[in-house]
């Protein structure tokens, strides 16, 4: 069985040369991420088919959008996409609920009216029907946006780094939009950015693109514990775990997490037991030692296996280590490695510092 | 500055005509348009006899009247018409006792096309022409001619809806020099070159089909104190004036 | 007061405009889209050609068209080749000269308004299910509104305005091609100055009405926004 996304592109612009193959999954965030000038936004627009890829193949959910050895493009228009800008890209002349009609109006499908409701409560934007797009504040606008797009019930979501034109107030109020989707979305979302928190926060499976090439892709906490992304050496360079709460110390002012390997104390987080969350631990603050520490004031100290060493030879180690199931990313001074003789195999104590919660 | 052996004669020439006149002066001419051809080589028959110049502005009449009522530069009117001069003439704009006819018009009837138009102009009944032109009744002598000769014939009726209208007698001209228009109604003047027509087919209007175009002259108030105004009017009415007149095919005011 | 026959130049004149303003309009508009949005070589040809007329002085152009439409000229064979005739002289002739001296008085507005609008909505329609001809009448036509206002108004104007053309290819035929700039001049020309004020102020009076009408509507429409 094919995979549910294949896209196949080459593209030469002289400068620059996009040249991709990827299979992806068919539920889920994507993320593309990569600096600007990765190629992250022509490879989206290839998808869309708003750039004419010279040789391309893409199949969703087995339909084939683009096949260049049968000459076959399916224009913009025909592919039942939706498509978020990195500026809303809000019709001026439409209110805003003639934007949302806009698609509305030109689909077979008709989306009732239950799941009109549905997602402009989803969004939150059932208030502002009326205004037209310059009486919005830019996160209303991205929200209508992206209501805008889901109300064509797509077969693939396209997000072009929606976040990247606002401020963090403005992001801070739209993350919380897109982390709902990806649990009402049956779709597949593809995503851009060029943000790690946005990527760390909304990733299930994650692309890494450097100068038009696919560096790796794959599910995102495998693809982040990677040695072989330019990631790892990054101060931001961290890991994601999925885990759930099972306990709330509210004297403490602590929760407890169970992860795939052990568990974790957290900050207290306002949420039910059993409830599934994202933490992401920073390699900067992962600390190891030999010797299982006592009288510590850390709290979280989790038997691991050293699994890969990587010197950046400016004098800093990235430390791959394996805790039951899920890998740890630790960032130590080259002279500590040495002075403790980390090998890989090597059964050490790794000590987190500080953790965040994603959702 | 480079001056030729021309130049250097002709400055020799206006300073011995200067010693024979006693004053070397230029007038301001407005010539109707008809009258263009014969106008130039006049002025310059009137330098080489004068020593005076005369500077030509060439349009239709009825605008040189409304420039000359609204403080126009002109020193003299050579008009297509009695009607102009007149009209100044009562404006008090000219000066008294300089007004005449300097030349009769003569009408024609033309086509580009050879053996188009006959010596007759049986054509004008016979033909199946969809353009006849002329200029405009309103605003020029020779379109009041051309009515005249028309309604004469007893084809005006017939053939009215056949009209296109010059402004003026070039603009009529253009029409079928163009051959957008097949046929029609200008001076003579305008198609004669050494007696004959040049060109194409036409028929010389008889004198009894339309009453004579009377064109005038008169001096402007402009000019009454230019030696080279008095002049160009005297020049007009002499022998070599008039036979340049003649011979572009206009005949002479009795 | 007016005659009949002024009011009659009067009336042809605005049938005249109105013809040739939609002309312009129909054919203005995908020129002014292709001029906006093409990166070909042509462009710059295109658009010194469309915008030729405004350096000719009209009574040459009238003239060049004189000859061109004319039994022995280029278009004048053409159109007797289409059975047509020829179109000096003719209410046809007039239109399409019309035309032919007021189009760059379309286009460059709605070339203009076109290209301030930008790739972004065109992109947007696309994601939304809207054809590229759904496009233009759906967005960029709303969009570009003030464009086609302001280009509407100075094809209209310039063409009621027009004189040298007329006067080069009209042949003064009442009902046909006898328009009001014509009609005024010749009052002039014939030095009737009391008819000539009486018609230039009508159609001063008309043409001030129809463009003040014109502007507030224009001024009231919300201003277009760009793109956030």
């Amino acid at each position: 069985m094919s995979p549910p996304i294949t896209a196949r592109f080459l593209l030469d612009y002289g400068d620059f040369t996009l040249n991709v193959d990827l299979q992806l999954p068919g539920t889920g965030i994507t993320v593309l991420f990569g600096h600007s000038g990765s190629g992250k936004t022509t490879l989206l627009r290839c998808i869309a088919g708003l750039q004419h890829a010279s040789q391309g193949f893409l199949e969703i959910n087995g339909v084939i959008w683009q096949d260049s050895h049968r000459k076959l493009f399916m224009p913009p228009h025909k592919r039942a996409l939706g498509y978020v800008f990195q500026e809303a890209n809000l019709f001026s002349h439409l209110t805003v609920e003639g934007n949302l009609q806009f698609g509305l109006k030109r689909i077979e499908k008709k989306t009732d009216a239950i799941a009109f409701q549905e997602i402009l409560e989803l969004l939150g934007i059932n208030h502002l029907l009326k205004r037209m797009p310059s009486r919005l504040s830019g996160g209303e606008q991205q929200r209508v946006a992206i209501a805008r797009a889901l109300l064509l019930k797509p077969e693939i979501l396209l997000l072009d780094e929606p976040l990247a034109a606002l401020d963090l107030k403005r992001k801070r109020e739209i993350l919380p939009f897109l982390t709902n989707l990806h649990q009402h979305l049956a779709i597949p979302v593809i995503y851009v950015t060029h943000s790690q928190q946005e990527m760390a926060q909304l990733a299930d499976t994650l692309v890494i693109l450097k100068d038009g090439q696919t560096v790796v892709s794959g599910p995102l906490s495998e693809t982040l514990s990677r040695l072989d992304t330019p990631l790892i050496q990054d101060y931001e360079a961290n890991t994601v775990w999925p885990a759930t709460i099972i306990e709330h110390e509210s004297g403490y002012y602590l929760t407890r997490v169970d992860f795939h390997g052990g568990t974790l104390s957290l900050p207290l987080i306002t949420a039910a037991i059993n409830t599934p969350i994202r933490v992401q631990i920073y390699a900067r603050d992962v600390s190891i030692t030999l010797d299982s520490p006592t009288n510590t004031s850390i709290l979280n100290v989790l038997s691991a296996n050293i699994i890969g060493l990587s010197d950046n030879h400016r004098g800093q180690m990235v430390v791959q280590l394996q805790i039951g199931k899920q890998i740890l990313l630790a960032h130590i001074t080259l002279k500590s490695s040495l002075i403790l003789n980390l090998k890989i195999g090597l059964a050490v104590y790794a000590q987190i510092k500080g953790t965040s919660i994603l959702n | 500055m480079l001056i030729t052996t021309f130049q250097r004669t002709s400055i020799i020439v206006a300073l011995l005509l200067f010693g024979q006149s006693g004053w070397s002066a230029t007038v301001l001419v407005a010539v109707a348009a008809n009258f263009s051809k014969p106008m130039t080589d006049i002025a310059a028959e009137f330098e080489k006899e004068t020593g005076h110049r005369a500077n030509l502005a060439l349009g239709s009449s009825g605008k040189f009247v409304s420039q000359m009522e609204n403080g126009g530069p002109f020193e003299v009117l050579l008009s297509a018409d009695e009607k102009g001069p007149e009209k100044l003439e009562q404006a008090g704009l000219t000066v008294p006792n300089t007004r005449f006819v300097y030349a009769l018009g003569k009408l024609v009837l033309w086509s580009t096309m050879p053996d188009y138009v006959d010596n007759q102009g049986k054509i004008l009944s016979t033909g199946d022409f969809k353009h006849l032109a002329l200029a405009d009744s309103k605003l020029a002598p020779y379109g009041v001619a051309a009515v005249e000769v028309l309604k004469n014939m007893k084809l005006f009726d017939k053939l009215q809806l056949f009209f296109v209208q010059g402004e003026n007698i070039a603009q009529t001209y253009q029409f079928i020099s163009t051959a957008n228009a097949e046929l029609g109604f200008i001076a003579l003047s305008q198609v004669l070159e050494n007696g004959k027509i040049a060109n194409g087919s036409g028929w010389i209007i008889p004198d009894n089909l339309y009453a004579p175009i009377r064109q005038g002259a008169v001096l402007l108030k402009n000019g009454a104190e230019n030696p080279a105004a008095l002049a160009l009017l005297e020049f007009l009415k002499s022998a070599p004036a008039l036979a340049i007149i003649k011979k572009y095919g206009y005949a002479l005011a009795q | 007061m007016l005659s009949n026959t002024d009011l009659q130049t009067l009336f042809l004149t605005f049938k005249v405009a109105s013809f040739a303003t939609f002309l312009m309009l129909l054919l203005g508009t995908p020129l002014a889209w292709w001029l906006a949005r093409t990166r070909s070589a042509w462009k710059g040809v295109i658009n010194a050609v469309v915008s030729l007329p405004l350096v000719l002085p009209p009574t040459v152009l009238g003239f060049y068209l004189l000859i061109l439409m004319g039994p022995t000229g280029t278009i004048g064979q053409i159109t007797h080749w289409l059975g047509l005739g020829t179109l000096p002289f003719t209410f046809a002739g007039l239109v399409v000269a019309s035309v032919l001296y007021s189009l760059p008085f379309v286009v460059q507005p709605l070339q203009t308004a076109f290209a301030s609008i930008g790739e972004q909505p065109l992109e947007a329609a696309a994601t939304l299910r809207a054809s590229p001809l759904d496009t233009f009448f759906s967005v960029i036509v709303p969009m570009a509104k003030p464009g086609f206002l302001t280009a509407t108004i100075l094809g209209f104007t310039h063409t009621v305005g027009e004189f040298g053309v007329v006067l080069m290819i009209g042949g003064n035929i009442p009902d046909k091609t006898r328009v009001v700039s014509v009609q005024i001049y010749n009052h002039v020309e014939a030095l009737e100055y009391t008819e000539a004020h009486w018609l230039a102020g009508y159609l001063l009076a008309f043409s001030f009405i129809v463009l003040l009408l014109l502007y507030t509507t224009l001024k009231t429409q919300p201003v277009t926004h760009q793109l956030k």
